[in-house]
């Protein structure tokens, strides 16, 4: 019953959102951004919705959805923290980085810890490349890692 | 007199502490009640001197850097709202030698004003390009950009004018000018300091390009892992737009033109022009066979102009100041002036914006001062995952589109990663494969199937399966990627992993292989 009742509510609300942006041109891209911030994710309930009030068929909803890195089949952790993997940052340690925060966390990339209290994902170029190595941590970014950055970082996400 | 401090807030600023010492300077100024204010600039580009922040004084503005935020309470103690000297001292920002070798036409104003202000912008020269643009005609403003000689600066090089000339051609009830934003190749970054050092440029580019082309929707494609960029680019589109700069009568003018700011998704294929458009539309990022082109059929099967950040961004200077004083700076068929980034491992990292003719080693040595590591440089990469790495005895490469095509490598966005005699060239090769695989849009097969290959046949190698023979295969795997894919993601992979086999042979020969413990 609660699961139906989830499941209802994620409906209503898809609805609403998809109302609000339907009327940008190609809006799919938008309300997928909107759905995952709105849950933390884009949960599969959502797709029919979206798929009905844009008379796109359902498979074409689950090809976009999957198409792209960004958007969360489930929810992430509390923290969600994105590690820069690319060449420059790859040019000044980011191995080393990554797997150190690996063994800290005891995670690897596409994992969440136990206690949900952090995703680590990698991402390619934030963009910090003359500041490397370089993460995103919920948002924030963070350039020029060391070790005193690495234990900053975990203990941040260990709050 | 309120004293004015200048503190950026572009995101390599903000990665290294910027925020923090914001908010200690604020503090400091409030307990010892002193009239300053605090502005928040783009970057200069000077990012290993980061935090980097600008007094202005009666010499000027004077520049301290690298501050962080346990500095602050000292340099107020040397009275630098004065000047005063401070061992974080660095002098007159425009005398710095970083600063002073470089020909800023693009990013003359990024870091220089506050980049949401419009007065600013007005005050140092923005909106005359315009303001001339809506006083001519559409085919004398192509003819301006033709003729400045600008080429694309997303990475392909193709002349600007004449996209820009064929959309223009091309009748249609609804025209489209899109901004590619999605900088995904590692190294660069000029794009991003643009976005949130001066954003006005960009919407004044991108009016520009409408007005000539008859375009009244523009489209700015922002890659989501820029989300300062996407920030202070929507706010500044709803600046532009309640001040007459975009609406209905652009500056007052008949012409009508607008501008959408859209996040990417995290997929770096969507760089590529045709997967862009398809993204925009709301579909799966796949690239499209051309022709047709997206000139004459684009975002939602209308024409379209697609350009880069930095070409539309070049644009009002081309404008305002006339084709020629664009095209006299260059060399050869590469005219005008580049943002180089140097990235990765070097010492002096960041944006140096430069006519086209520089050579490589000079801005690796003597503008980069070398390796952040201090040890030799072993190789660099220019263009991103997709260009190719050059040896230090390659040095003497001059940055033009042609020299490097010539030597079997690409500008592209003008990014340099820098590697020091650490790195292992077979492992660099083998992450070319392994992100093409990661990052292919799946709609040809070359791309698709050819860099999960690659990514094995380099395994094999590298644990000495039958080396030669698998290095044979990796090169003829490389030519049919090379002239087989749809789009350079599949079509430019090889550019790295050639080069890296053909300059460091050494690092692809057989190496002892650690003995398990057992």
């Amino acid at each position: 019953m609660i699961m139906q009742a989830q499941s209802t509510e994620i409906a209503t609300q898809t609805r609403a959102i998809v109302e609000g942006l339907k009327g940008l041109e190609g809006p799919l891209l938008p309300i997928l951004h909107e759905i995952q911030e709105e849950f933390g994710y884009v949960p599969q309930e959502s797709l029919p919705v979206i798929a009905d009030e844009l008379n796109l068929s359902n498979a074409e909803v689950h090809g976009v959805v999957t198409f792209y890195h960004d958007y969360r089949r489930q929810p992430a952790g509390r923290h969600v923290l994105k590690l820069c993997q690319a060449e420059a940052c790859q040019s000044m340690g980011s191995d080393a980085v990554a797997d150190r925060i690996k063994r800290l966390l005891g995670i690897g990339f596409h994992e969440t810890t136990l206690d949900g209290a952090v995703t680590l994902e990698p991402v390619y170029c934030l963009g910090l490349c003359a500041c490397a190595p370089a993460a995103m941590l919920d948002g924030e970014v963070i350039g020029s890692i060391d070790e005193n950055v690495i234990d900053e970082i975990v203990a941040e996400v260990r709050k | 007199m309120t004293t004015t401090i200048y503190i950026p807030k572009d995101a390599a600023a903000l990665a290294l502490g910027a925020e923090k010492v914001a908010t200690a300077v604020t503090a400091e100024i409030a307990a010892r009640g002193l009239d300053a204010k605090i502005v928040r600039n783009g970057t200069r580009g000077m990012v290993w001197l980061e935090t980097l922040v600008e007094v202005v004084t009666s010499q000027g503005r004077v520049a301290y850097g690298p501050v962080k935020a346990a500095d602050v309470a000292s340099l107020f103690d040397a009275g630098f709202l004065a000047g005063g000297a401070h061992r974080l001292s660095l002098g007159r920002v425009e005398d710095l030698p970083f600063f002073a070798k470089q020909t800023r036409l693009t990013f003359e104003r990024c870091g220089v004003i506050d980049p949401l202000s419009l007065e600013d912008y007005r005050a140092h020269g923005g909106l005359r390009g315009l303001e001339k643009a809506v006083a001519i005609t559409p085919a004398d403003i192509v003819k301006t950009v033709t003729d400045s000689g600008l080429r694309g600066r997303g990475g392909a090089g193709f002349p600007t004018g004449i996209k820009w000339k064929t959309v223009h051609d091309t009748v249609a009830d609804r025209k489209y000018i899109v901004c590619n934003a999605d900088e995904g190749d590692s190294a660069t970054f000029a794009d991003r300091m643009i976005m949130e050092g001066d954003p006005f440029v960009l919407i004044e580019g991108m009016a520009i390009a409408g007005i000539a082309t008859g375009a009244t929707k523009g489209f700015v494609y922002i890659r989501s892992e820029y989300p300062h960029a996407i920030v202070t680019m929507t706010r500044a589109v709803e600046i532009a737009r309640a001040a007459g700069i975009l609406g209905a009568a652009v500056m007052g003018s008949p012409n009508a033109f607008d501008i959408e700011i859209r996040s990417g998704a995290g997929a770096y294929v969507c760089g590529e022009e045709t997967s862009l458009l398809n993204s925009l539309e709301g579909k799966r990022g796949v690239v499209r066979a051309k022709p047709p082109l997206p000139a004459i059929e684009g975002l939602f099967g209308k024409p379209t102009v697609i350009n880069n950040v930095i070409s539309l961004a070049s644009v009002p200077v081309i404008m305002d100041k006339g084709a020629e004083h664009y095209r006299d700076f260059g060399m050869g068929r590469s005219r005008g002036t580049i943002p180089v980034q140097l990235a990765g491992n070097i010492k002096h990292g960041g944006l140096f914006e430069v006519a086209f003719g520089i050579t490589l080693g000079e801005l690796i040595n003597d503008i980069g001062g070398g390796t952040a590591s201090g040890r030799p440089v072993k190789a660099v990469q220019v263009g991103g995952p997709l260009g190719a790495y050059f040896p230090a005895s390659m040095f003497d490469t001059p940055f033009d589109y042609e020299a490097f095509a010539a030597k079997d490598g690409l500008i592209g966005h003008a990014g340099i990663t820098v590697f020091d005699d650490t790195a292992d060239m077979l492992k660099m090769a083998r992450f070319a494969m392994e992100f093409c695989a990661i990052e292919s849009c799946g709609k040809c097969t070359p791309c698709r199937i050819g860099s999960a290959r690659g990514v094995e046949t380099l395994d094999k190698v590298a644990a000495g399966i039958e080396p030669q023979k698998n290095l044979e295969l990796v090169t003829d795997l490389c030519n049919t990627m090379k002239f087989g894919s749809l789009c350079a993601l599949g079509g430019f992979t090889p550019y790295p992993v050639m080069s890296a086999l053909t300059h460091f042979p050494e690092d692809f020969a057989p190496r002892p292989v650690a003995e398990a413990a057992e």
